[in-house]
């Protein structure tokens, strides 16, 4: 089958690598570098939005592909695509961190009160780590700047993606454990991926052969 | 006035009513034509009577107490029911066998997705037709019944849930490192699937070839595992075979599987309008030792893919 294959382009941090992966596979995303407000590309076949949604868009085969990373693809797991390849772009860790010092704030309320709260964006990646660790911890959902919370008092510890740590060391807090690498991945809609199988097939040794793991 | 239902359900007025009527009317020609006799079990079972069948009980969404006290579930589908039947009733007919049904299943929702808590599925069992012969005859029988709803760019993917299983075997991948790599792979993670892989030592191939979807020439990466597919191949009819899609990493989430599984697929709709495979294991946990095959379509989504257009799930 030869019909035309659309993409979700996560905007945000994964924007810029998605994008030169595109070039590099021969996909022209000249109008979309120029184009900050549009969100549809019909010409290339792409279309952007939040790394969050890329998953709602592929699983119900409005986009037959899509990018976006292992963090979003963890917390919606209960999405039913297929995840193709690690493109290694956008390489994060999730992490579980409270404010610096000793003893640790966290350990601290689990011992005197037998549960922390947690401040994330990613509350069933949290809910899952705690109760496989077998500690109690009451999820407080937060949708940005999710250091402020244990800074001001909300919670005594959260959960997050980070990449290079700055942001937490500027707001004094520190690492206490991690829970997985995260990166960027591409993803298909389970369907797509067998009446579309030659075209997505093609796609994938381009980006094979443009240099990223398989 | 705003009376809600639940949602995932949805009342049906009589125009699309008489287009849903029109659907299953030809679906159900055809399964008369082809001698397969329309049954209807209990919308209401006892959940240790679906247990026999499926240790999940086919996962029901909803349990209930009788007047006694009994857990009753409302069926989540209807091969498990089948079974209970042909068990009971059919203790000693002659086999195959050949049902038909055209009844609601109940599901669980995923919050909104837009999926239906209650499907009207068509489908049909054959009950004791081994092997290749009873899987081409389903397949022709669930062709005929797509061709006579109208349905005309339907293809089907085809795969054996006994084939990556097997190859895993004969590489001698051990019995715990199976279950985890057999996660990755129902859980459609093919990253997951090359970690799991490469942690136990397993080759390239073994990454590749559940990840083959294509003609028949992809069951020669597959060797011997692949003889099953093979021979239901050369059963098939030109029409019903070309639509075939060959998916040597198809897996459905049901425990019951146990050889050739298919699902089908329209380009108007993203999920799967209904699927099936054999379960050879199955009616015999309910004392009566008989292989079997069977399919099931939802025809609110075989109604949307023949509107053409990419809707909601249903």
């Amino acid at each position: 089958m030869n019909a035309p294959l659309t993409i979700a382009v996560p905007r945000g941090a994964l924007m810029a690598g998605t994008l030169d992966l595109l070039d590099a596979i021969g996909v022209d995303t000249a109008e979309v570098r120029s184009n900050d407000r549009k969100l549809l590309f019909d010409d290339a076949g792409i279309v952007t939005m939040r790394p969050s949604d890329v998953p709602t868009y592929v699983e119900a085969g409005a986009a037959d592909l899509g990018i976006t990373g292992k963090d979003v693809l963890r917390e919606q797991s209960e999405r039913e695509v297929v995840e193709l390849v690690d493109l290694g772009f956008g390489p994060c860790k999730m992490i579980f961190a409270t404010e610096a010092g000793d003893p640790d704030p966290a350990r601290e309320a689990l011992r005197r009160l037998g549960v922390m709260r947690i401040a994330t964006k990613y509350p069933k990646i949290a809910t899952r780590h705690f109760a496989r660790t077998g500690r109690m911890a009451e999820i407080v959902e937060v949708h940005g700047s999710v250091e402020l919370a244990p800074l001001t008092g909300l919670v005594e510890g959260i959960v997050d993606l980070t990449a290079t740590g700055t942001t937490l060391r500027e707001n004094g807090l520190v690492i206490r454990e991690e829970l997985f690498d995260a990166s960027a991945r591409l993803i298909a809609n389970p369907v797509s991926y067998r009446l579309k199988s030659a075209a997505i097939d093609r796609l994938l040794e381009r980006v094979r052969a443009a240099g990223h793991p398989a | 006035m705003m009376h809600p239902i639940p949602s995932g359900t949805r009342d049906v007025l009589p125009e699309e009513m008489r287009e849903l009527r029109a659907i299953t009317g030809a679906i159900q020609e055809v399964f008369d034509a082809a001698g397969y006799g329309e049954l209807y079990t209990p919308a209401l079972e006892h959940e240790s009577v679906l247990r026999r069948g499926d240790p999940d009980a086919a996962k029901p969404a909803y349990r209930l107490f009788d007047e006694n006290g009994s857990v009753l579930v409302l069926r989540s589908d209807m091969t498990i029911p089948i079974a209970r039947v042909v068990a009971t009733r059919y203790e000693d007919a002659e086999p195959p066998l050949r049902f038909a049904y055209l009844a609601h299943a109940y599901r669980s929702v995923r919050p909104q997705r837009g999926e239906a808590r209650e499907q009207l599925q068509a489908g049909i069992e054959l009950i004791g037709a081994p092997g290749a012969e009873g899987t081409a005859e389903a397949l022709t029988v669930l062709c005929r019944s797509l061709d006579a709803a109208g349905l005309t760019s339907y293809r089907i993917g085809l795969g054996d849930a006994a084939l990556y299983p097997r190859l895993l075997t004969e590489a001698r991948v051990p019995g715990p490192a199976q279950r985890r790599i057999l996660h990755e792979l129902v859980t459609r993670d093919f990253v997951g699937l090359a970690r799991e892989l490469e942690g136990c030592g397993g080759d390239e191939e073994l990454l590749r070839i559940p990840q083959l979807r294509g003609g028949i020439e992809i069951l020669d990466r597959a060797g011997a595992a692949a003889d099953g597919l093979r021979a239901l191949h050369a059963l098939l009819e030109p029409g019903v075979a070309g639509r075939m899609i060959f998916d040597l990493g198809l897996i459905r989430d049901l425990g019951y599987y146990t050889g050739a599984i298919f699902e089908v697929y329209d380009d108007a709709l993203g999920v799967p309008l209904g699927g099936g495979g054999r379960y050879d294991d199955l009616l015999g946990r309910f004392g009566r030792s008989l292989p079997a095959v069977g399919w099931a379509v939802e025809v609110e989504r075989l109604h949307v893919a023949l509107a053409g257009r990419r809707g909601p799930r249903s």
